[in-house]
């Protein structure tokens, strides 16, 4: 196989995408999926089903609303130019900001899941022993929580190198800042360029391929993780 | 069937059955136009509807997908497309009749914003600071951002702007990034901007057809539907005095038939 240097620039560029995306959702989404797991509060309902929308929106309202929103009038765009970094759409942070939007229920359900799954039995334990909030949290819920990091930054990964419908709608297709591999195939499609098409499309179905077989062989709790959570 | 609502749902049925069967005589057609026609061919459809029995299904989209969708039996029967080329070729595929391509109007590109003060009927805003992103339709996919690179091009602009170049999927993609300002101009087709001559809103600049290649769009009927009278009576209103009018309304230019 040999690339062009705009379909290795796309490939670059989702490969970054979904790292920093990744990154930023485990950050993020660590602590919203432990105060989902162990909340009492009546707002755990409305919260988690913010945290599932992009699960069943379709790309085309989310990609449709943030547009709006991102725009010089729209409630984002007013607030990242008041703050002087001009407007979002059409540039790689806005990807970013986008993706964290697009693939935050599929970090936070799976680490949701397996904070949940530890029970309250050793957190009571470790606060009997003296812990405090912060230190149940990074000394025995992360920890043990530790097979639902992997599974959540796989999905994440995954769902984030898998993204098209959002992307082509603010994107702008700028080469190495928003064309990502997916726009990129959709773009060899179109113009008929199937040669070059294939290549891509088949390039990524191995690779994914490849990573998901990784993630399997090692870890085959993550297998049944995936499985809770479409369930 | 002792259910007197089973008897009732049943009876309905019957009766909508009936009377479907009588409205369901005229023929039905599928046009697949290209995105920049959208709102012309709507106009179009609705008054050929208003004087046929014809029902007309109407689908937007851009050339090349369709294109592709063609050559893989999608179930159209007119394609209106946004170049030349892609119905000449389902012409020499045998997917479409050779006889029935015509060219039924020609793209006029305009500059557009939002904001009423940016344009002012020249191109002297496309040097200037005043913008960060400029908008135009994919030049690899679209007949109108093909045209709107040669313009660039043919003003010397194209290398200054490089970095400020947003694309569009398509034409109407590109108009969705200017009217919701997250680019502050582009280039449109100006039946998206234009109608009866004046302009919808915003500031523009009608750009002057010496400056690209000529947009001929093409209409064609597919080879399955050579039968379909619907089809044949669509593409006759196209070239018909009525149909002329409306397209040109929108902006577009006629060639001579």
């Amino acid at each position: 196989m040999k690339f062009s240097s705009d379909d290795l620039t796309a490939l670059y560029l989702t490969l970054e995408l979904a790292a920093t995306v990744t990154l930023i959702l485990l950050l993020l989404g660590a602590p919203l999926a432990w105060w989902l797991a162990r909340t009492q509060s009546w707002f755990k309902g409305p919260i988690g089903a913010v945290v599932a929308l992009p699960l069943v929106l379709p790309p085309t309202v989310l990609g449709f609303y943030l547009l709006l929103a991102m725009g010089p009038n729209g409630p984002i765009g007013q607030v990242t130019q008041s703050i002087g970094i001009g407007t979002l759409a059409f540039t790689y942070p806005g990807l970013v900001f986008a993706s964290v939007l697009y693939s935050l229920p599929f970090v936070v359900q799976p680490l949701q899941n397996a904070f949940e799954a530890i029970g309250d039995r050793p957190l009571e334990v470790a606060a009997t022993l003296g812990a405090g909030k912060l230190k149940r949290f990074f000394f025995v819920g992360v920890p043990m929580a530790k097979p639902g990091f992997f599974t959540a930054a796989v999905l994440g990964f995954a769902h984030t190198v898998g993204e098209f419908g959002v992307v082509l709608m603010i994107g702008g297709n700028i080469p190495g800042e928003t064309r990502v591999v997916s726009v990129q195939v959709y773009d060899h499609v179109e113009a008929l360029a199937y040669g070059q098409a294939h290549q891509l499309a088949l390039f990524l179905v191995l690779f994914s391929f490849a990573v998901l077989l990784l993630v399997y062989g090692i870890q085959r709790n993550s297998y049944r993780m995936l499985f809770r959570l479409n369930s | 069937m002792n259910n007197p609502f089973k008897k009732a749902f049943y009876g309905a049925s019957l009766i909508l059955l009936f009377s479907n069967s009588n409205v369901v005589v005229a023929e039905s057609l599928t046009i697949a136009s290209a995105s920049n026609f959208a709102e012309t061919v709507a106009a179009l459809v609705q008054e050929f509807e208003a004087k046929s029995d014809y029902e007309v299904r109407l689908i937007l989209g851009s050339s090349g997908r369709f294109y592709s969708q063609i050559s893989n039996g999608a179930p159209f029967d007119i394609f209106l497309s946004a170049d030349r080329e892609k119905p000449a070729a389902l012409v020499t595929n045998g997917l479409a009749l050779p006889q029935s391509r015509f060219t039924y109007a020609t793209g006029r590109l305009a500059l557009w914003s939002e904001d009423e003060n940016l344009i002012s009927g020249d191109s002297s805003v496309l040097s200037t600071d005043e913008y960060k992103k400029i908008a135009l339709a994919n030049p690899r996919l679209a007949p109108y951002g093909k045209a709107a690179m040669e313009v660039l091009t043919a003003l010397s602009l194209s290398d200054d702007l490089r970095d400020k170049l947003v694309q569009g999927e398509n034409i109407a993609q590109t108009y969705q990034f200017v009217s919701t300002g997250n680019a502050k101009l582009g280039f449109v087709a100006s039946s998206q901007v234009i109608k009866n001559g004046a302009l919808t809103s915003g500031s523009a600049w009608l750009v002057p057809e010496d400056l690209h290649l000529p947009i001929h769009q093409d209409a064609v009927i597919l080879a399955k539907s050579k039968e379909n009278s619907a089809a044949h009576a669509f593409m006759d209103f196209l070239k018909a005095s009525e149909g002329r009018r409306i397209i040109q309304s929108y902006g577009y230019g006629l060639q001579d038939l």
